[in-house]
């Protein structure tokens, strides 16, 4: 696994596909992932396969939602629609895509899903009015409130128990004493 | 009715009559009254799908046609997005699993089977030695489940109605294997994170035998309707034809890379589960157009055969699952005694288990490619993100590339030997 900035990308990935002792022909994948609290919160993870030297590598950036990431579809051509999917999901950028249009959601969708701010049940719903004789697009509404569970458990989850508190500091000192 | 417009109607119709006769049947001398046009064709778009059914799917192509020509294909996909992704992310491992069945339903548990082996590889805990067998066992019959309906509806696309149907009485067989192991014809949820759901019925190692060894009298019997058929190989030699380079290029894997003559096959090259303690051979084809992805896969039906008859000979009695309650299931009757099975069984269904932060990128020799799953776990009892690397999407993107310049009729033999499902590639 190697972790990169932005501006090394395209030479590093140059070198991986090149250079004799690499030769990372194919670009299996590419995906986003979404780290909400961070600065630049995006990870872009690309997965690449030496079918010469059946190795695999694992490149990893960073980025946030208005910087571009460089376009890696020069190199490999199956990395435009990775992208795409990677823009149409995360809404990353990339800079120097030929074809960065949506891909997989719907027409007209203007979020990015897989966002983790983004709610599971998404924001509109669609369904086909028959007096109207079209699909039409509402809002969401939940019958029964969307039930997510944190699997905290409540003796782990509060540490400091009510009237506890002193025995809680002197604990806490003998953990911080030790670390 | 006035007599005018009787006499119009009249008048039509005579018309009618007369530019219908064709010209093989006019005196001479009408067939050069006759006006003749010039259409002159120019490119033109022409749609294609969703609902065609050599769209294997629901596929969309907007083509860029110079009369008969394809200039150039747009696919548009998504039409079966399901947020699967999404929806993983908020279940616990056990409960993402059958979202693995729906991606490609027509290779189940070989999508089941990446997903186990990442969790597996997360948690640090490895199948015991029968369940590795059952599962390279029933990941080789979905590879032949998926082979015969793959081949079979490239040959309804070209015409060729009877493969169609033989193989369709075939792979009922296979899913009969399929129900008696997981209760389930195709959604089979079997191949768990630490084992299988559980072991197979007795009497079912024979079946399973029986239909090896009658198998490559089928496999025959196909042949003989499409391998040396003149119109077979009219419609399939040299068409989408992909060198390696390009191949390689674009992302290709499975059966579409080794018709291009890549010999590269996971199982062979990055073994998991017991593929290390089978031998097979990995077909390998020079051209890379349809008929040699078809011979490929035809010969890899062949290797599965072996493949499932050396599993049978080697399987041995055994545990299923990982005897850790942590992580399987306790047995149903150890439940009506022991407090602390129930318990197990309650945290295991309601929490799951929690996996230790990391990444994983683990991928499969699914039927169709590398299918591969990039698993972040941050600690909790649901995955962080789940990527899900379909091989048909990677496939699929090469389409305007394989196709240009081919004929119109061609575009749905090479959509047939790319074998897509959507299921997978729109997630």
């Amino acid at each position: 696994m190697v972790r990169t900035t932005r501006d090394q990308l395209l030479p590093l990935m140059t070198f991986l596909r090149d250079a004799p002792h690499c030769r990372f022909e194919q670009m299996m994948d590419l995906c986003g992932v979404d780290y909400p609290s961070r600065a630049e919160r995006f990870d872009v993870v690309y997965n690449l396969l030496s079918v010469t030297h059946n190795q695999r590598i694992r490149v990893i950036i960073t980025t946030d939602a208005a910087t571009p990431v460089a376009s890696v579809a020069g190199l490999w051509p199956s990395a435009c629609w990775w992208e795409r999917e990677c823009y149409d999901l995360f809404g990353v950028q990339f800079s120097g895509n030929p074809d960065m249009r949506r891909i997989l959601t719907d027409d007209g969708f203007e979020d990015f899903p897989l966002r983790k701010d983004f709610p599971l049940t998404g924001y509109e719903e669609v369904r086909y009015d028959v007096e109207r004789r079209e699909v039409v697009k509402e809002p969401v509404s939940l019958v029964q409130d969307f039930r997510n569970f944190d699997f905290v458990s409540p003796w782990e989850g509060m540490l400091t128990l009510p009237g506890d508190e002193k025995a809680h500091e002197v604990r806490q000192h003998i953990k911080r004493s030790r670390g | 009715m006035t007599d005018a417009d009787r006499n119009t109607l009249l008048q039509d119709a005579e018309n009618i009559v007369r530019t219908d006769i064709p010209e093989s049947l006019l005196p001479t001398q009408q067939v050069e009254e006759r006006e003749r046009k010039t259409l002159e064709i120019d490119s033109h778009a022409l749609n294609f799908g969703p609902q065609h059914p050599s769209a294997h799917g629901v596929l969309r192509l907007v083509l860029e046609m110079e009369g008969e020509l394809v200039a150039r294909t747009v696919p548009h996909i998504g039409l079966l997005h399901r947020g699967t992704e999404k929806l993983i992310e908020y279940k616990t491992y056990q409960k993402a699993l059958p979202y693995f069945d729906r991606l490609d339903y027509v290779s189940p548990m070989c999508e089941e089977q990446a997903f186990a082996l990442a969790t597996e590889k997360l948690l640090g805990i490895e199948a015991p030695e029968r369940a590795r067998w059952l599962r390279v066992m029933f990941a080789e019959i979905t590879r032949v489940l998926n082979h015969i309906l793959n081949i079979t509806a490239l040959g309804l696309d070209c015409g060729a109605v009877t493969p169609a149907l033989w193989g369709y009485e075939e792979r009922e067989k296979l899913l009969e294997f399929y129900e008696a192991a997981s209760g389930a014809r195709f959604h089979a949820n079997y191949v768990r994170p630490g084992g299988v759901a559980r072991d197979i019925p007795a009497g079912l190692e024979d079946k399973i035998g029986a239909w090896a060894k009658e198998f490559p009298a089928w496999i025959d019997e196909l042949e003989t309707l499409l391998t040396e058929n003149r119109i077979w190989k009219q419609r399939t030699v040299g068409i989408g034809v992909f060198t390696a380079e390009q191949a390689l290029a674009w992302g290709f894997s499975g059966p579409c890379l080794r018709a291009s003559g890549v010999p590269w096959d996971l199982r062979r090259t990055q073994p998991y589960d017991n593929y290390h303690k089978v031998t097979f051979n990995v077909p390998v084809a020079r051209h890379g157009d349809c008929y040699d992805r078809y011979l490929v896969r035809i010969t890899e039906m062949r290797e599965s055969v072996s493949i499932i008859e050396q599993c049978l000979s080697q399987i041995r009695p055994g545990a299923v699952k990982v005897q850790d309650p942590k992580f399987s299931p306790p047995p149903r009757a150890e439940m009506k005694r022991s407090m602390e099975a129930l318990i197990h069984h309650f945290k295991l269904f309601s929490e799951g288990y929690h996996v230790p932060p990391g990444a994983t990128y683990t991928a499969v020799e699914s039927p169709k490619g590398e299918f591969g799953v990039y698993l972040v776990a941050d600690g909790s009892n649901r995955p962080y993100r789940c990527k899900i690397r379909s091989t048909g999407f990677a496939h699929l993107q090469a389409l305007d590339e394989m196709t240009r310049r081919s004929m119109l009729a061609d575009m749905v033999a090479v959509l047939g030997s790319l074998d897509l499902v959507f299921g997978e590639i729109d997630r």
